[in-house]
C-alpha cells in the first residue's frame, strides 16, 4: 500500500514537469497548428545554460533563493531568445506552405540542436552526462511510517514552481488582452490579422513563452535527476506531446490533465513492471487515445471545412 | 527484337538478375566495398519504400525504422532458427539460399502485417497524427523487442547466418526500385498521386482514400521488412540501437532531399548520403595523416548538419533534389518501343 | 494456368519441407564455403600489400598500410559517448605502449603505429569499425573494446578475418568464446563476480545482498548472474533483483523495491556514468548500505557524476595505483608524464595489452597474423602493469583481482583477491 502512494507521489511530481513542457507544445500549436518537434531540445539547451548559471554562481551562492530565481531567469530568457530565433528564422516563412514543410524544418532543428550538443569542441558540452551541481539540498519534508513514504523538500518546490507557473500561464491566457490576442490568433490567423491584431509578434510572443517554460521545465527535471545529456530532450518533448494530444491538442487545461495522467500511467506501469517498458507507455498510451478519442479528453471535434 | 508481351513484366527483372551474377563475380574478393555497398542497397530499398508513402501519397510516416526492425527481427530468428538444418537433395550453399529467401519473404509479411495494423487506425486521422503514431511504433518495435529475451534482449541478436551477398541484396533493390516505378505509372498509382495533391477533391471523385493510403503503407512497410532482412544478414549481430528514431530520420532526410514523390531522387540522395561519412572518413582520415581524430570529428559533425541541411532545403528548395521527376523520363529511351499505329 | 502454376510451387514447397533434415557438418562462423557472403576468408595484411583493392570508390586510400617501414595495429574505443572515458584512457594505454616500443627500436626493424576509431559507445559502430580495420587499413593487430558487447561485436568481424584481436578490459566471458584469434589480458566475470562475492561475505559479513543490474550490458547481466551465484553458494540470501536500463536517469522505483528487501550490501555491475546518480538516489532514499561494483565504475568521472554519494562503497578491480612495486611506478610516472594525472586501470591494461602484441611480434617467427596469433597465445607470465599475465588455454589471462573502497577524491587499496 505504502509502495502506491510513493508510486503516486512520483508519478504526480513527473507529471508537473511533463505539464510545463506539455503547455508549451499546446500553446504552440494553438497559434501555429505545427507540432514543434524541437520544443523538447530548446528545453535541454535551457538546462545547460542553467547548469552553466549554477557552475559559475558555486556551491554557497546558487543554493540560495536568489541563486535558484537567478537560474532559472537565466534559463528562462536564454530558451526564450532561441524560441524567438527559431520562430523567426524557421518558422515564419514557412508559415503559409504545407504542414509537412515546416514539420520536417522542426524536426531538422530538433536534430540540429541535440546532435550539435553532443559534439565536444568549443563552448559545446559534448554527450558524456554530466551531473546538474546540486541547488536545493534533498530533505525530508515527511516521512510516514518507517520511510515507507518519503515525501522530498524538492518534490514539492517543484509542484508548487510548476504549478504557479500554470496560473501565470492561465491568467495570462484567458483574463489579458494579449491573451485574448493569442486565442484570437489561434482560432483564425488570417482573421485575427484583419482585425488589426499583430499576428506576427503575437506568434513570436507565444513561442517565447513556450519555450520560457519548458526551460522551468527542464531545471525542474535536472534537479530531479541530476544527470544531464544532450538527448535528455528528445523523449521529454515526445511524451509532452503524447500528454498534450490526450489532453486535445490546443487546450491549455487538457494538456495539464494528460500530462498528470501520462506521469501518472508512467511511474505505475514502470514501478510494477520494468524500467525498460517506460517508453513504450507514452505512445501505447497514445495510441489507445487516438483509437477511442483523437480528439483527446478536453478537445472538441473539429469538423474540416472543405 | 519485339518482346512478347507475356514476357514483358519479367524481362527486366531476368536482365538485371544477369547484370549483378557478373557483378556479384568480379567483385567477390572485396569484402569492404561489398559491405558497403550492401549498406548502401539496404538504405536505397528504405528510401525508395518510404517514398511511396511520403512521397507519392503525401503522407508522413517517420517511423520506418521500426519495419525495417520487423523484418530484420523476424528474418534473423528465423534463419538462426534454421541454421542447422538443410533441404537433403540440394547441395547446402543453395539450401542456405532457399532458406535466407524465405526468411526475407517472412520477414517483410511480417512488416507488411505490422504496417496494416499501423496504418488502419491511424490513417483515418490528420497527417500529424500519423507521423506521432508511426514515431510511436518504431519506439514500441524497439522496446518490445528488448524486453524479449527470444530476440536477444537489449544485447542483441547474433549468429545470423551471413548469408546475404551482393547479389541479393542489389537484386531486391532492383526489384524494389521496378515496383515502386510501375506504381507510379499505374492508375493504382494515380490514385495516390491524388490523394497527395487534394485528399478531399480526391475523396470527391470517388477515391477511396482509407483504402489506398492503407494499401501503400503495407507495400511500403513490407520493402522495408525486406532491408530489414537483408541488413541482418551480413551484420554480425543486431539489437534495438540500430532501429531508432535517428535511423528513421536517416530516411527521411533521403527521400526529401531527393524529393518527395521521386524515386531517382529517393535512390540518389541514399547513396550519397550512405557513402558520404564512409567517403569523408577516408579522406579525413588520410588528410589527418593517420589518426583518424579528424575523421571522427567530421562523423560527428555530420548528424546536426542533417539537420540544418533539412531546415535549409525546406527554406530553399522544398521540393528537393529532383521534385517529382523521373531520370527515366527523361533519357531517351534505350530500347526501342513499339508505339501503337506506328511500324 | 494459374492453377498450374499453384499446384506447382505447392508440390515443390512439399518437397522441399520433406527434405528438410539436420546439417551434418556444424557450420563455424560465416565459413569460406556454402555462403555467398563474404567469400573468400581474406588473411589481410600478411604480405603486406598496398591497401588500394576494395576502397568503395570513396576518395584516398586510407593512411599507411603495413607495408615498408610502419606496421599498423588498430584500436576501437568509445572515444566519445556515454562511457567516453573508457575509450580516452584505453587510446593513452596503447600510445603509450608504442611510443615506449618505438624509442627501444620498434618490431623487426619497423616503426608501430595506430589507427584509432571511434565507436561512440555502440556495438554495430564498433563491428563497422573493425571492418574497416582489417580491410581497409589492414591491421596486424586489433585492440578493442572495453564493453564486452561491443567487444563480440568486433570478435565476429575479426575472427573470419584471421586477425588476432586483444581486448583489454572486456570481462564477459562469451568474448574469447568466439574463436582463436580473439585475446584478453584482463581477468573474466566468473571470476570478477566471485571476488565481490567472497568480498562482501568475509571482509564486509554480510548475509543479505540485493542486485541491480543493467539490461543493456553483457557484462552486468554476467556479472549479476554469477554474483548471485556465488553469494549463495557462500551462505548468503540475495534478497532482491532489480534491473534498469543504460541510460536511464530515474532508478527510484527500483531503489524503492531494493529498500522494502532491507539489503546488507546492493551489488550494482553497471558503468560509472550510471552508477553515479544510482548511487545519489540511494541515499536519497535513505538507503544507508555499501554499495559493491565492478571495473565498469573505474573512471574519474564516478566522483563528478556521484559525489559523496558513492564514497564508502567498494569494487573490483584490476589495479591499484597505490602498488608500490617498481613495474606500476613507472608507469604511472611515465602517464603522468604524457598525459597529465594517474592513468586508471582501462589505460594499465590497454598497455599491457598493446606490450603483449608487441611482444608477440618479436617472438613470432613472421609478420603473418596466423604467427602473430600463435605467439599471442603462448604468453607466459608477461610482466604486466595490472598483473602478471598468463593466457590459458581458454585465451584469458588468470589474475588476482584488488577490491578498493571509493574515497573522497580517489579509490583505496583495500584487498587482493586470488583466483
Amino acid at each position: 500500500m505504502s509502495d502506491l502512494v510513493q508510486h503516486l507521489i512520483n508519478g504526480i511530481a513527473t507529471g508537473t514537469i511533463y505539464a510545463l513542457v506539455a503547455l508549451g507544445y499546446t500553446m504552440v500549436y494553438g497559434v501555429l497548428k505545427l507540432i514543434n518537434f524541437a520544443h523538447g531540445d530548446v528545453m535541454m539547451v535551457g538546462v545547460y545554460f542553467g547548469y552553466a548559471t549554477a557552475f559559475q554562481l558555486g556551491r554557497a551562492a546558487r543554493t540560495t533563493l536568489w541563486g535558484v530565481l537567478l537560474i532559472f531567469l537565466v534559463a528562462m530568457a536564454a530558451c526564450a531568445l532561441l524560441g524567438f530565433i527559431i520562430e523567426r528564422f524557421a518558422y515564419r516563412p514557412l508559415r503559409d506552405k504545407p504542414r509537412l514543410t515546416a514539420l520536417i524544418t522542426a524536426i531538422g532543428i530538433s536534430f540540429a540542436l541535440s546532435y550539435g550538443f553532443q559534439l565536444d569542441f568549443g563552448p559545446l558540452p559534448g554527450a558524456a552526462p554530466r551531473a546538474f551541481p546540486e541547488v536545493i539540498r534533498p530533505t525530508e519534508w515527511l516521512v510516514l511510517g518507517d520511510r515507507d513514504v518519503v515525501v522530498w523538500n524538492w518534490q514539492v518546490i517543484s509542484l508548487l514552481i510548476a504549478a504557479a507557473l500554470m496560473f501565470i500561464l492561465q491568467y495570462l491566457v484567458y483574463r489579458t488582452r494579449f491573451g485574448r490576442a493569442m486565442r484570437a490568433v489561434s482560432f483564425d490567423h488570417r482573421v485575427a490579422g484583419l482585425m488589426g491584431i499583430p499576428t506576427d509578434r503575437v506568434i513570436a510572443i507565444t513561442f517565447m513563452l513556450g519555450s520560457a517554460l519548458a526551460a522551468g521545465a527542464g531545471l525542474l527535471y535536472a534537479i530531479k535527476d541530476t544527470a544531464v545529456q544532450p538527448l535528455m530532450g528528445l523523449y521529454v518533448g515526445l511524451k509532452a506531446f503524447v500528454a498534450a494530444v490526450v489532453g486535445g491538442i490546443g487546450q491549455v487545461p487538457g494538456a495539464m490533465v494528460g500530462a498528470l495522467l501520462l506521469g501518472l500511467i508512467e511511474e505505475f506501469v514502470v514501478g510494477y513492471t520494468a524500467s525498460s517498458w517506460r517508453e513504450a507507455v507514452a505512445f501505447g498510451v497514445l495510441i489507445v487515445v487516438l483509437l477511442v478519442k483523437p480528439e483527446g479528453l478536453f478537445g472538441r471535434v473539429a469538423a474540416e471545412k472543405v | 527484337m519485339p518482346v512478347p508481351r507475356w514476357a514483358r513484366g519479367i524481362t527486366p527483372v531476368l536482365a538485371a538478375a544477369a547484370v549483378l551474377a557478373v557483378a556479384h563475380w568480379l567483385l567477390a574478393e572485396s569484402p569492404f566495398f561489398i559491405y558497403v555497398s550492401s549498406l548502401v542497397g539496404v538504405n536505397v530499398i528504405l528510401a525508395v519504400s518510404l517514398n511511396i508513402v511520403n512521397g507519392m501519397t503525401g503522407q508522413f510516416s517517420i517511423g520506418h525504422a521500426g519495419f525495417m526492425a520487423v523484418g530484420a527481427y523476424i528474418a534473423g530468428k528465423l534463419s538462426l532458427e534454421m541454421r542447422d538444418t538443410a533441404v537433403s537433395f540440394l547441395p547446402e550453399a543453395a539450401s542456405d539460399q532457399l532458406f535466407f529467401i524465405l526468411s526475407l519473404l517472412a520477414g517483410g509479411s511480417a512488416a507488411a502485417l505490422c504496417g496494416f495494423l499501423v496504418g488502419l487506425p491511424s490513417l483515418r486521422l490528420r497527417g500529424d497524427y500519423l507521423a506521432i503514431v508511426t514515431l510511436g511504433f518504431g519506439e514500441i518495435i524497439r522496446v518490445i523487442v528488448q524486453n524479449t529475451p527470444a530476440l536477444g534482449a537489449a544485447l542483441g541478436l547474433s549468429g545470423i547466418p551471413q548469408s546475404a551477398s551482393l547479389f541479393s541484396v542489389w537484386f531486391c533493390v532492383f526489384v524494389t526500385v521496378l515496383v515502386a516505378r510501375r506504381i507510379a505509372s499505374s492508375a493504382h498509382g494515380r490514385s495516390l498521386w491524388a490523394i497527395r495533391e487534394d485528399e478531399v477533391a480526391a475523396e470527391a471523385m470517388g477515391v477511396n482514400t482509407t483504402a489506398y493510403k492503407v494499401r501503400a503503407f503495407v507495400i511500403s512497410s513490407f520493402f522495408a521488412g525486406v532491408a530489414g532482412g537483408l541488413f541482418a544478414h551480413f551484420v554480425p549481430i543486431i539489437n534495438p540501437n540500430s532501429f531508432t528514431f535517428v535511423k528513421s530520420m536517416e530516411v527521411v532526410v533521403m527521400v526529401v532531399a531527393g524529393g518527395l514523390g521521386s524515386t531517382t531522387g529517393a535512390i540518389v540522395a541514399a547513396v550519397a548520403l550512405t557513402l558520404l561519412p564512409e567517403g569523408l572518413r577516408s579522406t579525413f582520415t588520410a588528410v589527418g595523416g593517420g589518426n583518424a581524430g579528424l575523421a571522427q570529428k567530421v562523423d560527428q559533425i555530420r548528424m546536426p548538419i542533417y539537420g540544418l541541411l533539412l531546415v535549409a532545403l525546406m527554406l530553399a528548395r522544398p521540393q528537393g533534389l529532383f521534385g517529382t521527376r523521373e531520370v527515366w523520363d527523361v533519357l531517351p529511351r534505350w530500347l526501342p518501343r513499339r508505339r501503337k499505329g506506328t511500324a | 494456368m494459374h492453377r498450374i502454376l499453384t499446384g506447382g510451387i505447392v508440390v515443390l514447397a512439399a518437397l522441399f519441407a520433406a527434405g528438410c533434415e539436420k546439417k551434418t557438418s556444424t557450420q563455424t562462423e560465416t565459413p569460406a564455403t556454402g555462403t555467398t557472403g563474404q567469400t573468400g576468408v581474406q588473411t589481410t595484411g600478411t604480405t603486406g600489400s598496398a591497401g588500394t583493392e576494395g576502397s568503395a570508390g570513396t576518395a584516398g586510400t586510407a593512411g599507411a598500410p603495413a607495408t615498408g617501414d610502419v606496421i599498423l595495429l588498430g584500436e576501437v574505443g568509445s572515444l566519445t559517448g556515454a562511457q567516453a572515458t573508457f575509450g580516452i584512457s584505453t587510446r593513452n594505454g596503447v600510445e603509450l605502449a608504442l611510443n615506449e616500443a618505438n624509442a627501444e627500436g620498434g618490431v623487426k626493424g619497423h616503426k608501430l603505429a595506430v589507427r584509432v576509431y571511434d565507436d561512440q559507445s555502440k556495438p554495430e559502430e564498433a563491428a563497422n569499425a573493425a571492418t574497416r580495420l582489417i580491410t581497409q587499413d589492414h591491421v596486424k593487430i586489433i585492440i578493442g573494446e572495453v564493453a564486452s558487447t561491443n567487444s563480440i561485436a568486433m570478435a565476429h568481424k575479426a575472427q573470419p578475418a584471421k586477425v588476432p584481436m586483444i581486448t583489454p578490459s572486456s570481462t564477459n566471458e562469451g568474448v574469447t568464446a568466439i574463436g582463436d584469434y580473439i585475446f584478453r589480458v584482463c581477468f573474466i566475470d566468473p571470476f570478477q563476480g566471485f571476488v565481490m562475492a567472497k568480498f562482501s561475505r568475509d571482509h564486509l559479513k554480510s548475509t543479505r545482498a540485493a542486485v541491480l543490474r543493467d539490461t543493456r550490458s553483457d557484462y552486468s547481466m554476467g556479472l549479476s548472474e554469477v554474483f548471485t551465484r556465488k553469494f549463495t553458494e557462500m551462505g548468503g540470501k540475495i534478497v532482491a533483483t532489480e534491473a534498469y536500463a543504460q541510460g536511464d536517469t530515474d532508478f527510484r522505483s527500483q531503489l524503492t523495491a531494493i529498500r522494502s528487501a532491507k539489503p546488507e550490501a546492493i551489488y550494482v555491475p553497471g558503468y560509472y556514468n550510471d552508477v553515479g546518480i544510482i548511487a545519489r538516489q540511494a541515499r536519497e532514499l535513505g538507503i544507508k548500505v555499501p554499495l559493491l561494483g565492478g571495473d565498469g565504475w573505474e573512471s574519474e568521472k564516478l566522483w563528478e557524476l556521484g559525489g559523496s554519494a558513492v564514497v564508502g562503497s567498494y569494487f573490483s578491480n584490476h589495479y591499484s595505483p597505490e602498488d608500490p612495486s617498481p613495474r606500476v611506478q613507472n608507469f604511472i610516472a611515465a602517464y603522468k608524464k604524457a598525459y597529465g594525472g594517474v592513468p586508471d586501470s582501462l589505460a594499465a591494461l590497454a598497455y599491457d595489452a598493446a606490450r603483449v602484441g608487441i611482444e608477440a611480434m618479436r617472438r613470432a617467427p613472421s609478420l603473418e597474423t596466423s604467427a602473430i596469433r600463435d605467439a599471442i597465445a603462448q604468453t607466459k607470465d608477461f610482466p604486466g602493469v595490472a598483473g602478471t599475465i598468463t593466457l590459458d588455454e581458454k585465451r584469458n589471462a588468470i589474475k588476482p583481482a584488488v577490491v578498493v573502497q571509493v574515497g573522497d577524491t580517489s579509490s583505496k587499496y583495500v584487498a587482493t583477491i586470488t583466483p
